[in-house]
């Protein structure tokens, strides 16, 4: 933790204690507020058989398994195509072209400005009430998750090709390639490795908002939980169903944040990043916001990477 | 424009609710995410396990899987049950992990030599904080602050799901009346791409306002 020990000295002894003394004070609000919980959860009694029976049935966890299935269903298929359309996004945006370039980057805002939920409900019921058009709660799903997402990291694709050095580019075109080589063999994976936290950042994100499908009727995970703690015969286990929900969500976004860091640990090892880090110092005391928001979502040994790179903001506000 | 003129009596109230949401739910987020960011980068050890505990496991939590919670689980335990209320302490504690990370990284930014630098002139940790860390924070947390209130203005419209009226509701809303919900949705997404454009002009202000040359 180098971050922490830069903004005070090693304690002396009257640190200590005093340090100490919050240590207990924070200690014991969160034990209180835990325990307060934990006793309302005893109360209204939430942890006898009847509330958890539901959980015994080995029916309701292969229902559960599908829904969770569901809910990777829709985020894969989502993820590949917000890469794919977010690829497509960034080539048109960096476009020699005005006439490819413009229209990119006004689609891009505007979709980018557009509520998630507010798309699905578009596309599902929006388009649903057009005679002849009707869309399936998947589709509508991933179409709006894909042309956000894709929108975001459009602009992610973009900051890491910007803030490639010149000379890159220009090397590139003095021995003869085309736009698109150049773009294709020498930009683009450079931008990918440098951005790649920010890229799975963004796809934790997608997987997270696939829970908004529950909104508009696909039959995800939450849908599942929803139906469950409505049933009466199983004794409307509400809170042991959003325990259970809740735990597989965090557990399948922390496997993809774990991902992350394992994918950004391996990169940084590769010898290609630590030439180009030389080649590319940066600006140590200009911040971006791409830098912020790859700092956000960047586990704590990202950081210092993400510092050196400096790509440019993107003014992604995509979560 | 019919569809907003002849139905003002829905549109103003659900307008005013998604503001409401935003201005409530900011208010708690910065507050909170202050406190944690704070408890992050404190000297105390249990306290920077205590915040990163609960930034990583509200952040690996959907939105409206927080909303659920406030929605279902939380009324039967505490016997409260108003869904703004709760809905706007949902959105506000998800949120609020976002700003925490948002100011930590901005400490952190302010290069290691700057705090040494004070200390070695016998400044205080307070007077560290005040003089010449946080001013330096604050010009290079502001812009991506900006882009966490903008996202958290889109994130509003989850509250509709959970029956809380905002402009997410508008669709059943005008359903019932027999509006084409195609005409009411587009008028919705606009007036987001609206707001959003608004708030992302006074981003770019800032940013150039506040940016330094170091």
């Amino acid at each position: 933790m180098s971050s922490a020990s830069v903004l005070y000295d090693v304690p002396g002894p009257k640190a200590i204690l005093r340090n100490r003394a919050l240590g207990v004070a924070v200690v014991v609000i969160v034990v209180a507020l835990l325990a307060f919980i934990i006793y309302r959860l005893f109360a209204t009694g939430q942890f006898t058989y009847e509330k958890w029976q539901a959980f015994t049935y080995p029916y309701v966890w292969s229902q559960i398994g599908l829904a969770v299935l569901r809910t990777l269903g829709a985020f894969a298929v989502a993820a590949v195509g917000s890469l794919a359309f977010g690829f497509l996004l960034a080539y048109a945006r960096l476009s020699s072209n005005k006439l490819v370039r413009l229209p990119a980057a006004a689609v891009t805002e505007v979709l980018r400005a557009v509520p998630v939920l507010v798309m699905m409900m578009l596309l599902y019921y929006g388009f649903g009430s057009i005679q002849g058009i009707s869309m399936s709660s998947f589709a509508a799903v991933v179409i709006a998750l894909v042309v956000y997402n894709g929108s975001v990291l459009a602009e992610v694709f973009r900051a890491g090709v910007e803030s490639l050095p010149k000379g890159q580019a220009e090397a590139g075109y003095s021995i003869g390639m085309r736009a698109s080589q150049v773009m294709n063999l020498i930009l683009m994976p450079q931008a990918i490795r440098s951005m790649l936290p920010v890229i799975i950042a963004q796809l934790v994100v997608a997987l997270k908002d696939t829970a908004l499908g529950f909104i508009i009727t696909y039959n995800e995970l939450l849908y599942y939980v929803r139906f469950l703690m409505s049933q009466e015969t199983l004794g409307r286990p509400i809170i042991p169903a959003v325990i259970v929900g809740g735990t597989i969500y965090i557990i399948l976004c922390a496997l993809l944040s774990w991902f992350a860091t394992w994918v950004q640990k391996r990169t940084s090892r590769s010898p290609k990043v630590k030439v180009a880090e030389t080649h590319h110092p940066g600006n140590p005391g200009d911040q971006t916001t791409t830098q912020l928001m790859a700092q956000q979502d960047a586990p704590e040994e990202l950081q210092r990477h993400i510092d050196k790179n400096a790509p440019p903001r993107t003014g992604g506000h995509g979560f | 424009m019919g569809v907003i003129t002849d139905n003002l009596d829905i549109w103003i109230p659900a307008l005013l609710g998604t503001l409401r949401i935003f201005f409530f739910g900011l208010i708690i987020a910065l507050v909170l995410g202050f406190i944690v960011g704070a408890m992050r980068v404190s000297p105390v050890p249990i306290a920077r396990v205590m915040g990163s505990a609960y930034v990583n496991f509200v952040r690996n939590t959907p939105l409206t899987l927080m909303f659920f919670i406030f929605a279902f689980a939380v009324p039967p335990l505490i016997g409260y049950n108003n869904r703004e209320v709760l809905g706007i302490l949902a959105i506000g504690l998800y949120t609020a992990t976002y700003v925490a990370e948002t100011v930590r990284s901005g400490i952190n930014t302010v290069p290691v030599g700057q705090a040494e630098a004070a200390r070695a002139v016998g400044m205080s940790f307070g007077q560290v904080m005040t003089h010449i860390v946080l001013p330096q924070a604050g010009r290079s947390v502001i812009p991506p602050m900006m882009s966490v209130i903008i996202a958290f203005l889109k994130n509003t419209t989850v509250a509709a799901g959970f029956s809380i009226i905002n402009l997410g509701m508008m669709r059943s809303y005008m359903s019932e009346r027999g509006e084409n919900m195609m005409v009411v949705l587009l008028w919705v997404a606009a007036i987001f791409v609206v707001l959003v454009f608004i708030l992302g002009a006074i981003q770019n202000f800032l940013e150039k306002k506040l940016k330094v040359a170091r």
